[in-house]
């Protein structure tokens, strides 16, 4: 228990020391994660609410993969957005490995899965029950869509923080395609893991404390907002 | 009070905060160099290279990984500058046209650490080879890196210098981790296992429970850091003329100063070499 406590006095320490690395990465963690959770849920929720109101041959296929994917490595992203990126690689002439950018693009694909199969979740039942009404007062498929989008803001909500959740807490893609690069790329997991690997476990644990603070704190300002929405 | 339209305003506020904090990191001179974890882990580079970025404008933004990976780094074009330690790998690197120059830059040494209570009794051993034939016979766990490291291509050296086959061998004391060198020593220490370790990562090492230093001192733990011109011919968009600045700095009178004066408690722990040049 006494790394605890220890890890405990060291979090608030850091807090109050205005640490300059600690600050980057703090704002690095936020921006990466934030970006690819927004750039995901812009994308994926029109997709998941699609997926409740079209019929189309594969649909049932498509949602089996989508939700296979929940479970999607970020090792495994990490691999194939590095292959992708790499200098040798097909999109390597974007210059974007080892970049904040190529860690958004690693996250928006890990996450994107999250969003199209919950907003698909949280629209579908509204479609059951409001979707013949829809039809008969001829709105279009994009008018249903919104209204769809609307109906269920409360699930898109939780859909947007489980985005959120899974890139804050990520190491695995962006370690790969960042590169940990001390002021650049080095992020809050990124820290963590490599503070462990030195031995300080202490401090690696107190900098977990602080991103689950973060974590908490985005979580707090989305249920207020949804609740005043 | 907070319409929908306030909301929108609160989203398009936050989207703009971060694409302006990702405009705002200007454009700064800088190269990637592919290094080992216990360069970096070691604080060496966090002391070296704002003296270098100083004197030179250019900021060296550094991927830690092990040298197996460092090398693949190199050979897909993704760095600019390698500074490894597997003379063999970085022989073939250069002779494969990935990379040019090849040059010693510094070296110091591995040590055998394990458990205070050292079941194998290998305390005080000069011999690494011996050390190592006593722990099989002991059968006393050994972590390895297991990562194609150079770490851990000294290690493989090693077992077959001691005539021992570690991938035959049974009763589970060989455990090959998979990982980084810090993650190496954590392990190690929770399972009062050997290891072999680089003296600059274990130096700054805090986790280390009952561990020591049992066997140091031969001259086959050598260890050797060689840095590599990625090969601007074969990946032409490397930065060539910045990463040789780097290169040439690092082997000058400026750079050897500079990595000399680093030290840990007082420990000198890399030590420049006296001819960097290769035959």
């Amino acid at each position: 228990m006494q790394d605890f406590t220890e890890a405990f006095a060291l979090a608030l320490h850091l807090i109050g020391s205005r640490d300059a690395d600690l600050w980057a990465a703090v704002l690095l963690s936020l921006e990466v994660s934030l970006s690819a959770s927004l750039i995901a849920f812009v994308i994926g929720a029109p997709v998941g609410a699609y997926l409740a109101v079209r019929q189309f041959t594969g649909r049932s296929a498509v949602l089996v993969l989508v939700n296979a994917l929940l479970g999607l490595p970020p090792v495994v992203v990490g691999l194939a957005v590095y292959i992708l990126l790499s200098n040798s690689g097909p999109l390597g002439g974007l210059r974007l490995l080892f970049t904040p950018l190529a860690m958004i693009v690693a996250q928006t694909l890990l996450t994107l899965p999250i969003v199209v199969a919950l907003t698909h979740r949280a629209t579908a039942g509204f479609w059951e029950r409001f979707g013949d009404s829809l039809t008969v007062d001829g709105a279009s498929p994009l008018r249903s869509i919104s209204i769809l989008l609307a109906m269920a803001r409360a699930g898109l909500v939780t859909a947007y923080l489980a985005a959120f959740g899974r890139a804050i807490a990520e190491v695995g893609a962006i370690m790969m395609v960042g590169g940990n690069i001390r002021g650049y790329t080095r992020t809050m997991t990124t820290a963590i893991a490599l503070e462990t690997s030195k031995g300080n476990l202490a401090l690696a644990l107190a900098l977990g404390l602080i991103l689950i603070s973060l974590a908490l704190a985005v979580s707090a300002s989305a249920f207020l907002l949804g609740r005043r929405g | 009070m907070f319409g929908s339209g306030c909301r929108r305003v609160f989203l398009a506020g936050c989207v703009a905060a971060i694409v302006c904090a990702g405009a705002v990191r200007a454009e700064e001179r800088f190269i990637t160099l592919a290094s080992t974890t216990s360069t970096e882990q070691s604080g060496l580079f966090d002391y070296i290279l704002p003296i270098f970025q100083k004197e030179s404008g250019i900021t060296v933004r550094v991927v830690a990984v092990g040298t197996g990976q460092a090398l693949a780094i190199g050979a897909r074009g993704d760095a600019d500058a390698l500074l490894v330690h597997d003379r063999v790998g970085e022989d073939k690197f250069v002779a494969n046209g990935n990379g040019i120059d090849g040059r010693d830059v510094m070296f110091n040494d591995f040590v055998l650490v394990g458990p205070k209570a050292d079941p194998a009794s290998v305390r005080g051993l000069k011999d690494a080879k011996e050390a190592l034939k006593r722990i099989g016979a002991a059968h006393a766990p050994f972590a390895s890196r297991g990562d194609d490291s150079g770490t851990n291509r000294l290690e493989l050296r090693l077992w077959k210098a001691a005539n021992i086959d570690v991938r035959a061998a049974g009763g589970g004391w060989y455990r090959e981790l998979g990982s980084g060198m810090g993650p190496t020593l954590n392990t190690s220490a929770g399972l009062e296992a050997y290891t072999l370790t680089d003296r600059a990562t274990w130096a700054n090492f805090a986790n280390r429970e009952s561990l020591e230093i049992l066997v140091e001192g031969d001259a086959a733990l050598f260890n050797r850091y060689g840095s590599i011109l990625v090969n601007p011919r074969k990946f032409p968009h490397v930065k060539a003329d910045d990463a040789r600045r780097w290169h040439e700095w690092l082997t000058s009178a400026a750079g050897r100063a500079a990595i000399s004066s680093y030290k840990i408690k007082g420990e000198q722990l890399f030590f420049p070499s006296s001819d960097t040049s290769r035959s």
